[in-house]
């Protein structure tokens, strides 16, 4: 996919952190750097627990940043304190959910459901234009006008995610997170709402920040893909790069995990198997964070948290097998 | 090979307020010894009732008996008391579920849970039984099995949490093993992990496997054979090799198809199945298919396809296979192979 190299979103350093209590706190989002530019799609992979979801939430200020900026088209989200320039702002951002359950009222009817944004910021004349509108948007997504007057619970779940996407497009945003948009779907419904991002995509000229763990369906969307570990960025590069020559040990386990549906492949594969489990946010292992399950770490790597580079073009790895001195695994 | 198990035109209804649902109707398949079945379908597509039923699992009412029959050790499992069950579950067929956490008992210590079956079906003394115990978590791969032993399942993580569920399926050296969808809720890696820890197990237990689940990546990974459900019905069934490489029901095709490609070029649409699954509480008198098959026949809405033979092992129920019918080639998108993989550092 063609996209301009004009920034629309930039994220510095961005950190977001919870305090469980007087002692502890938890670093779900500890310094994240990363560009999104106009039109395209960004992955952003992980384990669960790795702070991606946060990210996202963090980028829509539907939480305050602990630290760090969030710049969208040049003005910093965080610092937008009249309420009028944040309307305007979340109108231009809009978010689509994991659980099409639980994110749609279920005391409202769908048109309602759909409208409710176009209420907040005015944007239809009378009742006659919303209905109007509401009705388009619901073909837009491939459902129709009579749906309407129905409620959530009358859909199954591929439906009600395409509800969520109308609701989404409804006040034309620029910039719409989808966080874990198909996780909850069947594999054939899944395929069905993947390809009405992408035509949606095309035909609104709309950027996506694309949060999910299915490695082979983010591949799938995205033009660039972020990998995070343990509330940091561990690899960003154009999509095929990183499936091609991932570069971080643990995108390289991700990837060697993922399950195939090749059976000849499946049996002859050696995958790369991480031991245990993620490591606790709120005390993270020092250094690397990767590296108590990195089958390749090294002394330093306990010492020295590695740092965020540009190893080629476009490439970007936190890892010190790529720093130059130990350079000789690429 | 010898069957352990037969599943014989099962047939399985529940009752609702609006009207009854035929989750299961007509199901036949068998299992070999110390192999892996995979049952794949999406969600409503009766392979968790079909698996829940062989445990005698379904409460009834609402759950309704229609037909058919469990075949197990030369015994029907349908027609066995409560009384008689509970010596056969957790010792000859035991289960594993697709969330841990609410099927681990949360005010019980690990240890507990593990003995409980060992107490009651191998008259273990608590000892042994916790002596025992530590060795299956061992076993699972679970690290100073001597101390977590002692801890209850909110102090393991959701990987850990999956194995222990696995040593408690496991404590009385059950001949079938049925896990519902048991890494659905995990993250890839740790599903890795289970997986290897599944084929490694079932190759020092012997134990053949019942695996329910939707990711055609799982089945590739650990199945033998496959049967694929839809509608409530078997549609295919097949060894893991026929299935993905010689498929042939448009069901079938379309799941193939469904799923990204690695090597798959960004620009091509994804062949997603029009539609949505068929209502089962009023469903099509023919194929359940019919609806979203892009090959769909007059025939097709009003008669259900028997089943062809392709092989010793492979069955299909299509109207394409009829000798009447056109000839139809496997489409591209649902061609599987040749997927290149990078596994090293």
């Amino acid at each position: 996919m063609t996209h301009s190299k004009e920034k629309l979103l930039e994220v510095n350093n961005l950190k977001k952190h919870f305090k469980l209590n007087r002692q502890d706190i938890l670093k779900a989002v500890d310094g994240v750097t990363f560009d999104i530019y106009k039109g395209e799609t960004f992955g952003l992979v992980g384990e669960s627990g790795c702070g991606k979801s946060t990210v996202g939430r963090t980028i829509l200020r539907l939480y305050e940043a602990t630290d760090g900026e969030v710049k969208f088209r040049g003005e910093d989200v965080h610092a937008i304190k009249s309420k009028k320039r944040l309307k305007k702002f979340n109108q231009s951002m809009q978010m689509i959910f994991q659980d099409p359950y639980a994110s749609l009222n279920p005391r409202m009817t769908v048109k309602d459901i759909i409208a409710e944004g176009m209420d907040i910021h005015q944007l239809t004349k009378n009742n006659k234009e919303r209905i109007k509108r509401v009705n388009a948007l619901l073909e837009t997504v491939g459902l129709n006008s009579e749906h309407g007057n129905r409620y959530p619970h009358e859909f199954s779940g591929g439906q009600r995610q395409r509800i969520g996407i109308a609701r989404a497009l409804a006040v034309n945003p620029d910039f719409i997170v989808a966080d874990e948009p198909i996780s909850a779907l069947d594999v054939s419904i899944q395929a069905q709402v993947v390809n009405l991002l992408k035509r949606l995509q095309k035909e609104h000229g709309l950027t996506y920040l694309f949060i999910a763990h299915d490695l082979s369906m983010v591949k799938h969307i995205s033009d660039r893909v972020g990998v995070m570990y343990l509330g940091k960025m561990a690899e960003i590069a154009p999509s095929d790069t990183l499936y091609k020559e991932p570069l971080h040990p643990y995108t390289k386990a991700l990837l060697s995990a993922i399950p195939l549906p090749d059976p000849k492949v499946e049996r002859t594969r050696e995958r790369i198997i991480l031991e245990g489990d993620l490591p606790s946010p709120v005390n993270p292992p020092s250094g690397c964070r990767f590296r108590t399950r990195c089958p390749l770490a090294m002394d330093i790597c306990r010492k020295v948290e590695p740092q965020f580079k540009e190893y080629k073009k476009d490439h970007w790895v936190a890892c010190h097998l790529y720093d130059g001195k130990n350079n000789k695994l690429s | 090979m010898k069957k352990i198990l037969e599943v014989n035109d099962l047939s399985i209804s529940f009752d609702t307020y609006n009207a009854e649902v035929k989750a299961v109707r007509g199901v036949t398949f068998h299992l070999n010894e110390k192999e892996t079945l995979a049952i794949v379908g999406e969600s409503g597509s009766g392979k968790s009732v079909t698996a829940q039923s062989i445990m005698q699992l379904i409460p009834m009412p609402p759950g309704k008996f229609v037909g058919g029959s469990i075949i197990f050790n030369g015994e029907d499992l349908t027609q066995k008391s409560e009384k008689q069950m509970e010596n056969i579950r957790g010792k000859e067929i035991s289960m594993i579920f697709q969330d841990p956490m609410t099927s681990l008992n949360p005010t019980m210590t690990i240890g507990k849970q593990i003995a409980e079956s060992l107490i009651k079906h191998q008259n273990m003394s608590k000892k042994a039984a916790h002596q025992r115990g530590v060795e299956l978590l061992k076993l699972v791969g679970i690290p100073n099995p001597d101390v977590r032993i002692n801890q209850y399942p909110h102090q393991y993580s959701g990987g850990m949490r999956q194995r222990a569920m696995i040593a408690i399926a496991l404590a009385c050296n059950p001949k079938i093993l049925i896990a519902d969808e048991p890494t659905t809720a995990l993250d890839v890696t740790i599903q890795a992990q289970i997986l290897d820890l599944m084929r490694d197990l079932q190759q020092k237990t012997g134990t053949a496997i019942i695996m329910i689940t939707h990711d055609l990546g799982v089945v590739a990974n650990i199945a033998h054979r496959v049967a694929v459900m839809y509608g409530g019905k078997v549609v295919e069934t097949g060894t893991v090799d026929e299935i993905f490489y010689n498929p042939r029901h448009p069901y079938t095709w379309g799941l193939l198809g469904s799923m990204p490609k690695l090597d798959q070029n960004k620009d091509e649409e994804l062949q997603a199945i029009p539609g949505s699954p068929p209502d089962l509480a009023n469903p099509p008198k023919g194929c359940p298919f019919v609806a979203r098959c892009p090959y769909a026949m007059k025939v097709c809405k009003d008669h259900m396809p028997e089943y062809t033979k392709l092989s010793d092992t492979q069955k299909t129920a299509c109207w394409l296979l009829d000798e009447r019918a056109p000839k139809v080639d496997i489409p591209e998108t649902a061609v599987v192979g040749g997927t290149k993989v990078h596994d090293s550092f």
